[in-house]
C-alpha cells in the first residue's frame, strides 16, 4: 500500500523522500517510510527553519516537497511559493499569484482554505477560490495553462486539493449550502482541457451511471435516482459538491471520493434519499464511469457531508486479505467497505453518537434516531455529533506497520435552541440557532488511534479545542498533528505516549509531512494559521459573545482568541 | 508681517476650519451592490434613496461599503470597522441594534393569470399549479413560505430560486410567471412589489395569509435601521429622523410599490 505510482510511466517507490500530493500517496496513507525519526530521538527535534505567508486566513494546506523544492500553496489569494531546499534556510525559489477574484471571498462559507497543490511530471496543478484550476511549470514557476471551472455568481468556489490520475487532474467544488449543484471533473494534465464532468445528482447520463454500475445494494440500483429521490427539479440545486479527498487504486483501477450533503432546501422540502449527496462514489479514472456508490446519510438531516478521506488498505479480515476503504465518517461511524463491491464489512461508532442507532450491515442503511431530527418550531437537544460531524475534512493517517488509523477529529454535541430572525441578500425568516459545545464526556477534541480489525480504539488522546489538522505517521513509528491553541506534537504510533511538542505561533490547522532533504537528512515540515471553520473565530475576527456565529460553532470555540492568534507560518523541523 | 498677508493668514484661518468643518462627518452605510429595488451600485435602490435622505437630514457626507448580503455580512462590514449603518434590516436581527420599525410587510403570493386570488396554502387550485419559493441556503432552514409549503403538502410543485444566480431571486421568479414557467410566486413583500408592479401587464400580489400549523415562523417583519451594537447615540439620531421625515420615507417606499401591513391589511395594487 506504501508504493505510489506517479504518472507518464514515471514509476518511483515513495520512499525516495518526496512527498507529492497532500495524502503523500493514492491509498491516502500520509504514511512516511522514512524512519530516522523515532520514538527514541523525537525528543530531540528541533527548528531547522520557518517562513511566514504573511496571510492571516486558515492555513490547511499539506506543502509538498519534489527533488529538492517545496511547495506551499496559501489560503486566499491562493499564492505559491516555492522553497530551495538545498540553499541555507530554504530561499524562495519563485512566487505565483493567480489574481484570485476577490469576490470569491464572499461566497466560500467556512473561510477561505486551500487544501494544497500536487505534483506530476514536472507540473503543479492547484485550484484558486474563484474556481479556477491551474497548472505551473515546476522548476519555472511559469504558468503552463487554467482552466475555470465554475462560477462564483451562483455560489461555487473550490478549496480541495486536486489529485492526478492516469494524466488526468480531478477537481471538485464547494458551495452544497448555497444551491450548488456538485460535480467532480476530470481535466488533461497536459492541456487543462475538460475529458469529464460526473455531477452528484440529476439524470443517470449526468451522473456517468451506465452499464457498469453495480453497487452493492438494491437501493441503489433503478435507474435516474439522481432525480427520482427529489422532488421534481429540486436535484438541479441538490448539493452534493466534492471538496474533500480522492483516492485511487491502479490495480482496481478506480477512483473514490465522498459527496457533500444536500442543499439547500429545507429536509421537509427534499423528501426522499436524495442521491447521490453524502456518500462514496468509485469510478473509472479514464471515463469517469460510476461502478459502485454508497450513502453514508441518505436524506442528510445534519450537514453531514461524506466528504472525508477514504484510506485504501488490505487488511486480515475473517482469514483472508480483503482489500478495504477506511473511512471516519462526518456521521461518527468508522466505516469499514469492501472497495472491490461497495459493501459495508463494519461500521461502529468513533464518537458519542445520537443522531442515529447504528448501520443496518444487511441493508446498509443508517438507522436515524426521528428524535433528534429538526424541525420548525421544534428545540432539539444533545444532536451528535453537532453538524461538523464526528470528523470533518482533516485527514487521517494509516500505517501498515501498526495497522491502525490515526484519526484527528472532534467530539461535539449541538442544540437547536432558539429561533432567531435572519437576514440573507434582503429576504428575512426565522432559522434555528444551533449551538455547539463539548460532548458528555467534556473534550473537544481527540487524536485516536483506530484498529480496524478488532473494531476499537487502540488509545485515544483528549484534546482541549477540536483536533482540526491532518495527521502523519512515518516508518519511524511516531505519529505527528497538531492543535487549534497551538502545539504541534509528536506521540508514539503504537501506544499514544506523548514524546515532543513544539509551539506554533498560530494555531495548526494544516496537514503535517516527512521528507528527505537533499542532505540525506528526515525532516518533518507543518504549516500554522488559525482558521477554517472550528477556528474562524480567530481567523474571521468573529464575536465570541454571539455563539451561533460560524453556523454555531463559535459557541463550542469561546476560549480560543485567548489561546492563539492569526497568522500563516511554515515550520520545518530536523533532528540536529 | 503685513496687515495684506495679515489678512490673508486670517482668512485662510477662517476658510480652512471651516472648508475642514464642511464635511462634518460621514454617514457611512453598509449596502448590497445588486440587489434591487433595495439597493444597487448605482444608488437607485429604495435604501439608497432614504440613505441618501437621511445623510442629508445628518449634514453628513453618505459614503458607501458594498457588500452582498450574504452569511456573516454583519462581520464583514459593520463588524469589521468599514461602515456604521444598515438602511433595512429585521427589527428582530441580533446581531445589530436596531432603530424603531419604519416599516413592516410580509411575505405575499404573487399570481400569474392562472392562479387569481389565491392568498392561502389551503387553496384547493394550489395542488394543480406551480410554485416558486426563495431559497435563503443556510443551515437546513427555509423561508416561511417554505416551510408553510411543506408543512400543506406541496413539495412535487414547487420549484426553487436561490439566492445566488443571475441577478435577485425575486425578480426571477417574477420573470418565471411572466413567461409561463411558473403559474404563482410567494416573494418577500418589498422585492415582490417592485418587480410584480413593474411587469406588463402587472402581476396581482395578495399577502400571505399563514396556515394555523405554521405558528413559529412568522411572515410578516417589521423592518428597522441597524447600528453597531452599542451604539445607542447613533440609533438615538436616527430615532429621531425617522420620526421626523416619516412622511418623506413613506413617499419614497410607495413609489417602489412596498406593500405595508403597518399601514392597511390590503396589498397593493
Amino acid at each position: 500500500m506504501v508504493v505510489a505510482i506517479l504518472l507518464g510511466g514515471s514509476v518511483r517507490a515513495a520512499d525516495d523522500g518526496d512527498w507529492t500530493m497532500p495524502a503523500h500517496d493514492y491509498a491516502s496513507t500520509r504514511y512516511s517510510a522514512l524512519a530516522e525519526v523515532t520514538p527514541a530521538n523525537v525528543a530531540q527535534l528541533k527548528l531547522a527553519w520557518s517562513f511566514s505567508t504573511s496571510i492571516d486566513k486558515g492555513h490547511e494546506a499539506a506543502p509538498i516537497v519534489v527533488g529538492g523544492t517545496m511547495y506551499v500553496v496559501t489560503p486566499y489569494p491562493n499564492h505559491v511559493i516555492a522553497f530551495d531546499l538545498t540553499k541555507p534556510g530554504a530561499s524562495v525559489k519563485w512566487t505565483f499569484d493567480p489574481k484570485a477574484n476577490p469576490k470569491a471571498q464572499g461566497v466560500a462559507c467556512c473561510d477561505v482554505v486551500n487544501r494544497g497543490a500536487v505534483y506530476a511530471d514536472g507540473r503543479l496543478f492547484f485550484n484558486a477560490l474563484d474556481n479556477q484550476t491551474i497548472a505551473l511549470d515546476a522548476v519555472s514557476g511559469k504558468e503552463l495553462w487554467r482552466t475555470k471551472l465554475g462560477d462564483i455568481a451562483v455560489g461555487q468556489s473550490i478549496t480541495m486539493a486536486p489529485i492526478v490520475v492516469k494524466g488526468k487532474v480531478l477537481v471538485g467544488n464547494s458551495g452544497g449550502e448555497l444551491g450548488v449543484r456538485g460535480w467532480l471533473v476530470a481535466l488533461d494534465a497536459a492541456t487543462g482541457t475538460e475529458a469529464w464532468r460526473a455531477y452528484s445528482t440529476g439524470p443517470d447520463k449526468d451522473v456517468l451511471i451506465g452499464a457498469a454500475f453495480k453497487p452493492f445494494y438494491p437501493d441503489d440500483r433503478a435507474a435516474d435516482l439522481g432525480v427520482k429521490t427529489w422532488p421534481p427539479d429540486a436535484w438541479r440545486i441538490g448539493g452534493g459538491t466534492v471538496w474533500g479527498w480522492i483516492s485511487y487504486d491502479p490495480e482496481l483501477d478506480l477512483i473514490y471520493y465522498g459527496t457533500g450533503n444536500p442543499g439547500p432546501w429545507n429536509p421537509e422540502q427534499r423528501p426522499g434519499a436524495n442521491k447521490w449527496t453524502s456518500g462514496i462514489f468509485a469510478r473509472r479514472p479514464d471515463t469517469g464511469d460510476a461502478v459502485w456508490f454508497y450513502q453514508t446519510s441518505p436524506h442528510d438531516l445534519h450537514d453531514y457531508d461524506s466528504v472525508n478521506e477514504s484510506v485504501l488498505a488490505d487488511l486480515p479480515l475473517d482469514g483472508k486479505t480483503v482489500k478495504v476503504l477506511l473511512r471516519p465518517d462526518r456521521n461518527g461511524y468508522l466505516y469499514v467497505i469492501d472497495r472491490v463491491t461497495g459493501r459495508v464489512l463494519s461500521a461502529d461508532p468513533f464518537v458519542h453518537v445520537t443522531t442515529s442507532f447504528g448501520v443496518d450491515l444487511e441493508t446498509g442503511a443508517l438507522r436515524y434516531n426521528p428524535a433528534k431530527a429538526p424541525a420548525l418550531g421544534k428545540v432539539v437537544r444533545e444532536v451528535c455529533p453537532a453538524s461538523p460531524g464526528g470528523k470533518d475534512w482533516q485527514p487521517s493517517a494509516w500505517s501498515p506497520r501498526t495497522k491502525l488509523l490515526y484519526v484527528p477529529h472532534q467530539n461535539l454535541c449541538q442544540d437547536s435552541v432558539a429561533y432567531e430572525t435572519s437576514y440573507i441578500a434582503g429576504t428575512p425568516y426565522v432559522g434555528a440557532d444551533a449551538k455547539m459545545y463539548a460532548d458528555p464526556a467534556g473534550q473537544r477534541g481527540a487524536f485516536m488511534a483506530w484498529d480496524p480489525i478488532a473494531h476499537r480504539k487502540a488509545w485515544s488522546i483528549a484534546e482541549h479545542f477540536p483536533v482540526w489538522s491532518g495527521a502523519l505517521v512515518t516508518a519511524g513509528d511516531v505519529a505527528f498533528y497538531g492543535t487549534l491553541d497551538g502545539w504541534f506534537k509528536a506521540v508514539d504510533a503504537k501506544n499514544g505516549n506523548a514524546l515532543w511538542r513544539f509551539k506554533t505561533s498560530s494555531g495548526v490547522i494544516g496537514q503535517p509531512i516527512a521528507y528527505r532533504g537533499p542532505d540525506g537528512r528526515q525532516y518533518i515540515a507543518v504549516l500554522a494559521g488559525v482558521g477554517g471553520w472550528a477556528g474562524a473565530v480567530v481567523s474571521g475576527d468573529l464575536d465570541t459573545r454571539d455563539g451561533t456565529a460560524a453556523a454555531g460553532f463559535v459557541n463550542a470555540m469561546k476560549d480560543l482568541p485567548d489561546a492563539t492568534r492569526k497568522g500563516g507560518m511554515l515550520y520545518v523541523f530536523r533532528l540536529p | 508681517m503685513s496687515s495684506a498677508s495679515r489678512s490673508a493668514v486670517l482668512v485662510c484661518a477662517w476658510l480652512c476650519i471651516a472648508s475642514a468643518a464642511l464635511p462634518a462627518r460621514d454617514f457611512r452605510v453598509c449596502a448590497d451592490p445588486d440587489n434591487a429595488p433595495l439597493s444597487r451600485e448605482d444608488e437607485t435602490g429604495f435604501e439608497n434613496r432614504i440613505a441618501r435622505l437621511v445623510a442629508a437630514e445628518l449634514g453628513a457626507e453618505l459614503r458607501y461599503e458594498w457588500l452582498p448580503l450574504r452569511r456573516g455580512f454583519v462581520r464583514k462590514t459593520m463588524g469589521s470597522g468599514s461602515c456604521d449603518v444598515f438602511i433595512g434590516v429585521p427589527k428582530h436581527l441580533s446581531s445589530v441594534l436596531t432603530t424603531r420599525a419604519y416599516y413592516r410587510s410580509s411575505y405575499v403570493f404573487v399570481n400569474g393569470p392562472s392562479a387569481r386570488g389565491i392568498d392561502t396554502f389551503d387553496d384547493a387550485r394550489l395542488m394543480a399549479l406551480r410554485i416558486g419559493v426563495q431559497l435563503v441556503g443556510q443551515d437546513l432552514a427555509a423561508t416561511p413560505a417554505g416551510y408553510a409549503l411543506a408543512a400543506t403538502g406541496h413539495v412535487d410543485n414547487v420549484r426553487g430560486f436561490t439566492v445566488y444566480g443571475d441577478g435577485p431571486a425575486a425578480e426571477r421568479e417574477v420573470d418565471a410567471i411572466r413567461n409561463g414557467a411558473l403559474d404563482l410566486a410567494l416573494v418577500w413583500g418589498p422585492q415582490a412589489g417592485y418587480f410584480a408592479a413593474r411587469a406588463t401587464p402587472p402581476l396581482e400580489l395578495r399577502i400571505v395569509r399563514p396556515p394555523a400549523s405554521i405558528v413559529t415562523a412568522p411572515f410578516e417583519f417589521d423592518i428597522a435601521m441597524g447600528v453597531r451594537r452599542g451604539d445607542v447615540a447613533l440609533r438615538d439620531e436616527l430615532d429621531a429622523i425617522l420620526d421626523r421625515r416619516r412622511d418623506d420615507i413613506d413617499a419614497i417606499l410607495s413609489q417602489f410599490s412596498v406593500p405595508r401591513t403597518d399601514l392597511s391589511r390590503r396589498a397593493s395594487p
